[in-house]
């Protein structure tokens, strides 16, 4: 009997794909280890190689067909000899087969379903927009810099040939040339430091770490050299220079690759640290932090790359650093949060509605500066808050919302601040484990619960 | 000390071998030079005992030569970084004695405003790009200002200094690696003092002839006598040629030595007496300069005079100025953490 070739998942976050190119065609005798096709996501691209022997007998999904969801048979794959026609025609007879159960999100709300797309603050922006992915507006953003000035460059591993490890840097070599989009070997304080001190003679570099993980090979030359030298040097030296790539948990890729390490950063003066969400911020932002004449630590993440939300087309479009968003309005408690946090904690207000709980949902998009004021003025308005994170709990960006709180606002507060954070453990591999560590919609839920004593 | 070896990975440009003998004009700025940054150091020594200045004070004292000729090798333009022993370094550049005593003292007349200190000072006029006090972390830094550039391709060069102890560390070989890859305009100057902290090279080094430490990036090193300031000189002319011609990097390995100990707190228990003496009387590079200036350039005693008069001089206002400028006042605490968007 002929033998089903499945569409592969070429990432655990990955749920669909497109045929690029058939490689092999109908008739083909096909030995284990052939490259049957060329499969594309905007991630990546891949060979979807022959598991079994014998002859391609059926390509049933053509080439360049988009959207195909993992698991769904692309071709089918016959023993020698085998007669698929009559097989084949059988099979027209027969009722259709169920379709493939579609792959869980290895990590709940990932990627299941595309997410509300929150509108633009219209105070900030009413000009023409364009939907796009996350990795898109940051490859504009970096784009439409290196096009205004000559003195900025992207310098990081897989940047150029590759065009982005997670694709974020895709057509920049194109465009820029290998002058200033730069392969770097993997050597993260060496490139990092090279960056630097290339910053310090007054050019402006991006560089990329792969992600943020990696960048802990850096870190001397990240708190040493970058954040201290305008202090030490009495103002006369210092890096203009933004350090960006993805952090925080990704899928499935267990505690040296999951981890969130916007506290680390956020602690050191002489750095800024942002953290966006929307697709917006992540164009508005990187912009402001690459003009930016400080230090600037860009967290990215993941999970957030393949998301769209409505980008503004202004080149001019610049999100201030250092200044908090108000994602939802809500007037009995408030949720702050940041990067993916955001989106979960959006759908955590929406479960909270249901409730009669209105929630206030502050994006930090920036945690250093910290927005002070934004804060405040919800808590005294909600006089109730929970802080939400990714990273592990002590001495955590929530341990520092809670200080912050007590400092400006303690009398506001009718209930303790709650956080809900990453578990105080590395972060481990097993599906339900992973789960169990990161925070949920449910932990959120449970946490406005708390505060509002409802 | 021992005779200049070379291992070319890459031969050095033909053109740049061959250095002009010096002028005696010449040899006294050299000599002027190095002994400004002798009596410099002395001085501050003294201060340190005086509890003038505090924390942690590498003095170069030993090391002239090196920082003296190889300075004198480059045009203005080229860019300079080194780690925390760096008085030297900083008055080679042109960089004024007295903000740098008064950074030592911590005055708000100091190149930092006195927030930086002895190892962490920085001036853009005379491209000196600190003043790190990180071991190893100016390498790559260093490797980034010749990234700049060739980047620019402005024709400068970037001259980055390190000690032996920094030649363990391994984003020096990150640095060669990505500089020899790009065919970066880099100087790499090893100053060779024998001592890493208290460790001897040959307790550190599974080698100890550093200048081979490019070969497997394909960098030509050569070792050279450090306590010599024309032999520094003539190397650094070759090295600076080549590299600024487009064929990346280059490692001058000097043999040289530091007279003091690693810090003004230093027990000297890694080292004999003797052995310092011995170096002191055979092979200073100031008083070795000073009896060929004599005897072979025929330049006066009363001129060399006049030189150490002026180099005392200097100090001495250097030294004065740093006691009796005021410290920063208290709000430069909050000053330079940002600059405005």
């Amino acid at each position: 009997m002929a033998s089903e070739v499945l569409m592969p998942a070429l990432s655990p976050t990955m749920t669909e794909g497109k045929i690029a190119r058939w490689i092999k065609s109908e008739g083909d005798p096909v030995r284990a280890g052939d490259v049957l096709a060329e499969i594309e996501t905007d991630k990546a691209t891949m060979e979807v190689e022959a598991v079994d022997e014998g002859v391609l007998a059926k390509i049933v999904i053509p080439e360049g067909t988009d959207h195909v969801a993992v698991n769904t048979p692309i071709a089918l794959i016959a023993e020698n000899g085998e007669d698929v026609a009559a097989e084949l025609a059988a099979k027209a007879k027969a009722p259709p087969p169920a379709p493939p159960p579609r792959l869980a999100p290895r990590v709940p709300a990932a990627a299941a379903e595309p997410p509300p797309v929150p509108a633009l603050d219209a105070t900030e922006y009413a000009g023409p927009t364009t939907t796009m992915t996350v990795r898109e507006a940051l490859r504009d953003a970096m784009a439409e810099e290196m096009r205004r000035d000559p003195d900025v460059f992207l310098l990081g591993e897989e940047v150029a040939e590759y065009q982005g490890a997670y694709k974020v840097s895709q057509g920049l070599l194109q465009e820029f040339g290998a002058k200033r989009v730069i392969d770097t070997p993997i050597t993260e304080q060496g490139f990092a430091g090279v960056g630097i001190g290339a910053a310090f003679a007054g050019l402006k570099p991006i560089v990329e770490f792969m992600t943020f993980n990696f960048a802990m090979q850096a870190m001397d030359q990240l708190i040493n050299s970058a954040a201290k030298t305008r202090y030490m040097s009495g103002g006369q030296m210092a890096a203009p220079i933004v350090f960006r790539g993805p952090n925080g948990v990704a899928a499935r890729v267990a505690a040296q690759h999951s981890q969130c390490y916007a506290s680390w950063y956020a602690h050191v003066p002489g750095l800024k640290v942002v953290a966006p969400y929307t697709g917006a911020d992540h164009k508005g932002l990187l912009k402001s932090a690459i003009r930016d004449p400080n230090p600037v630590i860009f967290l990215e993440h993941e999970l957030v790359y393949g998301e769209s939300f409505p980008v503004p087309d202004d080149p001019e479009y610049l999100v201030p650093i250092g200044r908090a968003r108000i994602a939802r309005a809500g007037v009995d408690v408030t949720i702050v949060a940041f990067s993916r946090m955001v989106k979960l904690a959006l759908e955590a207000a929406e479960a909270l509605a249901k409730l009669g709980i209105a929630a206030e949902i502050v994006d930090l998009r920036t945690l250093r500066p910290f927005d002070v004021e934004t804060v405040v003025a919800s808590v005294k308005k909600t006089n109730r808050i929970v802080a939400v994170e990714e990273g592990w709990p002590f001495a955590g960006i929530g341990a520092e919302i809670a200080a912050i709180v007590m400092e400006h606002c303690f009398d506001w507060l009718d209930a303790p601040l709650v956080r809900v954070t990453g578990k105080d453990v590395p972060l481990p591999y097993a599906a339900n484990l992973e789960r169990l560590a990161v925070p949920q919609v449910a932990d959120i839920v449970a946490a406005a619960r708390e505060v509002t004593y409802r | 000390m021992p005779v200049k070896r070379k291992v070319e990975a890459v031969p050095l440009a033909a053109n740049a071998v061959a250095a002009p003998r010096l002028s005696p004009d010449r040899l006294t700025r050299f000599y002027a030079d190095m002994l400004l940054i002798r009596r410099f150091e002395e001085r501050a020594g003294q201060m340190y005992g005086m509890g003038l200045i505090g924390g942690f004070c590498h003095l170069y004292i030993g090391q002239e030569a090196v920082v003296v000729g190889m300075q004198a090798a480059l045009e203005a333009g080229d860019t300079v970084i080194t780690s925390y022993r760096d008085h030297g370094h900083m008055l080679a550049c042109g960089m004024d004695p007295k903000g740098v005593m008064a950074e030592l003292t911590g005055r708000r007349g100091g190149y930092s405003h006195g927030k930086g200190g002895s190892m962490h000072m920085f001036s853009r006029e005379k491209n000196f790009f600190g003043g790190h006090g990180i071991v190893g972390a100016p390498v790559p830094l260093g490797t980034g200002l010749a990234l700049a550039h060739r980047y620019r391709d402005d024709g400068y060069i970037s001259v980055t200094y390190f000690g032996d102890g920094a030649a363990n560390q391994g984003q020096v070989y990150e640095s060669f690696n990505m500089a020899s890859l790009w065919k970066l305009p880099v100087v790499y100057v090893i100053e060779n003092n024998r001592y890493g902290m208290g460790t001897s090279v040959d307790r550190a080094s599974a080698r100890t002839d550093l200048f081979h430490r490019g070969v497997p990036y394909g960098i030509t090193g050569e070792q050279v006598d450090g306590m010599d300031v024309v032999a520094v000189h003539e190397a650094g002319l070759a090295a600076a040629a080549h590299t600024r011609s487009g064929q990346g990097p280059v490692i001058l390995e000097m043999l040289t030595y530091r007279y003091r100990g690693h810090s003004m707190s230093d027990p000297a228990k890694y080292r004999t007496k003797e052995e310092v003496d011995r170096m002191r009387t055979e092979h200073d590079p100031i008083s070795h300069l000073r009896q060929r200036l004599l005897d072979e350039y025929r330049v006066a005693d009363s001129e060399l005079k006049a030189i150490e008069k002026a180099a005392r001089d200097r100090v001495v206002e250097a030294a004065q100025f740093a006691q009796e400028c005021p410290e920063p006042d208290p709000s430069e605490l909050w000053t330079d953490v940002y600059a405005e968007a």
